[in-house]
């Protein structure tokens, strides 16, 4: 397992290499940059300011020193937000990120498996109809429309749970979480049907039967391991999306996350914030589908031993 | 009373497409210590007649429209769930065709012996986890697991087949049921180790008054371990009798027929081999893989063996059978012969011309020579591509045809092989099991090749239909002046087809000679344990055979 773990981590470093290096011509070869903007500067002031920045060097040579800070951890500084750095930025928008990206996979998992399996159960029946039609809804429904319904109705109209917020008031967490979740949840649960659907169809299903094994113990202890093997393979994806930050959500309900930062860096053409927000994201995806690989492999013990002889 | 007591029991699935009356009045009993064999052919409604005592049919489609079943004096068609849950596992249990998929691979084997022991419907006869782990160590050391104790925490994939079965025949006796349904528990195994399965089933059966139910389309089988024997065709009863009756007695045409139709003796037409140079020449061939199998397997970058050192050659004109169980390596070579797989030393010529190392390119010309048939034409046929195109493709492929008479050569292997002209613009699926071979072999024929390897090609089909392919395949050959090398693991189908016949054991050619040369006179022990492995269809000497 480790060994699968550590070539997949070195196949990981091409696949950086080319975004980074992707990321950087594109926003370089994007007109403007970073300090035209709509008031005449003074062009001694801007070619002060690129010196500074080093964007007076040619670019193969900020190319390269660029890769020597990545290499080292180091984003760079923030072009627009002077005197920050980009992992200063990125460190202050993670944890609101995170901890709301934690309660929205809950959210999804939570209702996503369980409509997914009630209507697996059976098939072709309302209590399979209902469930994927509402997920088929949650899928077609924005989160900017989702969001300012469930405030309208919750916070304004009944009055249940505050409209907006970070930790300020009990409960401003919920909603977000949940407006967040909902379209996660809607593809899980036609991942975890799907999966459920073939694995009752199994002969070891049948078997189980055979036994004289009750419903709940045939779900649970026979199916639901093996019907849950499409759902994991979504699930590193599906998380490192989430830790990127959304931007729609996070301006609804006034979240002092990352997402906000990818919409500003780009209309700021702030080289750095766009090139780091795109690192750290790229790394992300590739660090949470090593994960679900991991966790599908440890989930089928035939693959489990095969991985298990790399190591 | 006999212990169950089936009655006028009709199942109908209700489709898109209509009713199909997949069983339709149909009666029998059993009593303990006696064997029932139902027989055959797929779509008999054998299985589905069985898996309705259990309530394990799909439902819908499945109804059940009329019948009784009774029990012990219960109806197990109209009984609770509650009280189903009893019957399952606890009075009657099932086991299933194929081991491999019938066991749960993502749980141990030991952990689902021991469920309806911890699980048990009955809370008062419930186990604690290790009271049912014991009994169940114990149980897997009857029916000869080896090491049991070691084995309780393995997975199902970490078995062989016939150790598979032997666990899922553990799991199903681990409550000591009174009736035994065997759904074909020996249709995937190799045949000397069906012979230890249907022993072991034999001997439990006797030591537990048993009664069994067992399903199967091999006559062979059933000639040998059945007291009575019902024969099912498309849902009904076509006859019910005695095991003898049914074997030397019957008035019924479709009994005849299935009787008739089992391979038996030798091959009946001449042997065409020539004399001179081989057609095909194989020598000190080694196909070697990575072998995956377990950690430490691929740790120390062990490597399987599957053919191992083997040199043969094929005349033209012969029939040359390949006989060999699982895993003996009798595919590869036949793969390897065709460049499909990479071989890791050795030789392949073709009439003289050394063919093994030549790129893909260059060995174009000679696929239009060689061919192959494979064994489940379901799976081995494009699903998107009509016979037509089918038929087509390695014609206009190999310039054989043109625009202007493809449609001609088309239809002319359509009759080749006995298909109906008007079928040329369906789809694999549109086909029954048979015409889907006969499209298979319609396609190797196309190139009007020289050499045939036909790999298991009528395993998958049942028996009425496997005679008429053999028997069509005998017909192309002196026809098409074919040479053909026959792979099967079924000895009676390679006696009655081919002129002379290999027999592969791990790898190795262990012994070679003319086919009924070869069945009088084996030399070797293994050869001679195979031989004797094959049951009879014919209850007064398969008896004969197994009690020696």
């Amino acid at each position: 397992m480790l060994r699968f773990a550590f070539n997949r981590l070195l196949q990981a470093i091409p696949v950086l290499l080319i975004v980074i290096s992707a990321t950087f011509f594109l926003v370089h070869s994007a007109p403007g940059g970073p300090f035209s903007a709509d008031k005449a500067v003074p062009p001694e002031v801007i070619r002060a300011l690129e010196a500074q920045y080093n964007l007076d060097q040619p670019l193969w040579q900020q190319y390269i020193s660029y890769l020597g800070d990545v290499l080292q951890g180091d984003l760079g500084p923030s072009f627009k937000y002077s005197g920050r750095t980009v992992n200063e930025l990125i460190a202050a928008g993670l944890p609101a990120t995170a901890e709301l990206a934690m309660y929205a996979m809950l959210v999804a998992l939570i209702i996503g498996i369980s409509a997914g399996v009630l209507a697996a159960m059976r098939p072709n029946t309302m209590q399979d109809y209902l469930p994927m039609s509402a997920a088929m809804l949650g899928i077609c429904m924005p989160s900017f429309l989702l969001g300012p319904i469930l405030v309208l109705v919750f916070g304004i109209h009944l009055e249940w749970l505050p409209v907006s917020g970070w930790g300020d008031i009990p409960g401003d967490k919920i909603l977000p979480a949940i407006t967040l979740g909902t379209g996660y949840a809607a593809y899980i649960a036609r991942l975890s049907r799907g999966g459920m659907l073939e694995v009752l169809s199994q002969d070891y299903i049948r078997t189980a039967r055979a036994k004289g094994l009750s419903e709940p113990l045939i779900i649970f202890k026979h199916a639901l391991r093996g019907g849950l093997i499409p759902v994991v393979a979504f699930l590193g994806p599906a998380f490192a999306g989430l830790l990127g930050g959304s931007f729609v959500v996070e301006t609804i309900f006034q979240i002092p996350g990352l997402g906000r930062f990818y919409v500003q860096a780009a209309f700021n053409r702030d080289y750095t914030m766009i090139l780091g927000m795109t690192v750290f994201f790229a790394t992300l995806i590739i660090l949470f589908n090593l994960l679900s690989d991991m966790l599908a492999l440890w989930l089928n013990p035939k693959l489990r031993q095969q991985a298990g002889g790399d190591s | 009373m006999a212990l169950l007591d089936v009655n006028g029991l009709k199942i109908y699935f209700h489709t898109r497409d209509g009713v199909v009356k997949a069983v339709d009045d149909v009666s029998f009993s059993v009593d303990s210590g006696e064997t029932l064999a139902i027989v055959g052919e797929s779509g008999s409604g054998k299985s589905v007649t069985c898996y309705s005592l259990l309530d394990l049919l799909p439902k819908p489609p499945a109804k059940i429209e009329a019948g009784t079943a009774m029990f012990d004096g219960e109806d197990l068609l109209t009984c609770s769930p509650e009280r189903m849950k009893q019957f399952r596992g606890n009075d009657i249990a099932v086991i299933f065709q194929d081991p491999m998929t019938s066991l749960n691979p993502f749980i141990t084997i030991g952990e689902q012996l021991i469920e309806p022991l911890i699980y048990h419907p009955d809370k008062a006869r419930r186990l604690t986890r290790d009271a049912a782990t014991k009994r169940a160590i114990e149980l897997l050391d009857e029916v000869g697991i080896v090491n049991a104790n070691a084995r309780f925490n393995c997975y199902a994939h970490e078995f062989s087949g016939g150790m598979r079965q032997r666990v899922m025949i553990a799991m199903a006796l681990i409550n000591e049921p009174r009736l035994l349904i065997c759904d074909e528990p020996t249709t995937a195994l190799d045949v000397t180790i069906q012979a230890q399965i249907l022993e072991l089933i034999k001997q439990l059966q006797q030591s537990r008054d048993m009664a069994v139910i067992f399903i199967s389309h091999d006559l062979g089988v059933v000639a040998g371990i059945a007291d009575n024997v019902i024969v099912m065709c498309e849902g009904t009863v076509r006859e019910a009798a005695d095991t003898e009756s049914v074997f030397y007695r019957t008035k019924d045409s479709y009994t005849k027929r299935l009787l008739a139709a089992i391979p038996e003796g030798a091959k009946t037409m001449a042997n065409r081999a020539e004399v001179g140079q081989p057609l095909i020449e194989v020598s000190h061939l080694k196909t070697y893989f990575k072998d995956y199998s377990s950690p430490a397997a691929r740790a120390e970058k062990r490597q399987v063996k599957a053919v191992d050192d083997v040199s043969l050659s094929i005349q033209r004109g012969e029939i040359l059978g390949l006989v060999g169980e699982s895993g003996s390596g009798k595919s590869t070579i036949g793969r390897s012969i065709m460049q499909l797989v990479p071989i890791t030393s050795g030789s392949v010529s073709f009439n003289g011309t050394p063919i093994s190392g030549l790129s893909s390119s260059q060995l174009v010309p000679w696929r239009q020579r060689m061919q192959m048939i494979f064994q489940d034409p379901y799976a081995s046929l494009n699903p998107r591509m009509t016979v037509y195109q089918t038929l087509a493709e390695p014609l206009l492929y190999h310039g054989l045809a043109n625009s202007s008479n493809i449609n001609q050569q088309v239809q002319q292997l359509m009759d080749d092989v006995g298909l109906a002209r008007a079928s040329m613009r369906k789809y694999p699926h549109e086909f029954s099991g048979g015409q889907r071979q006969r499209i298979a072999i319609g396609r190797a024929i196309a190139t009007k090749p020289e050499l045939i390897i036909a790999d298991e090609p009528v395993s998958a089909l049942d028996v009425t239909i496997q005679a008429q392919v053999l028997d069509l395949i005998l017909d192309l050959v002196e026809r098409h002046n074919l040479t053909m090398m026959f792979i099967s693991h079924d000895l009676s189908v390679v006696r009655y087809i081919s002129d002379r016949v290999l027999v592969m054991h791990h790898g190795v050619l262990i012994e070679q000679g003319d086919t009924e040369q070869l069945w009088a006179n084996p030399e070797q022990e293994y050869t001679k344990n195979l031989l004797k492995a094959i049951p009879l269809a014919d209850p007064r000497s398969e008896r004969a055979r197994l009690s020696s």
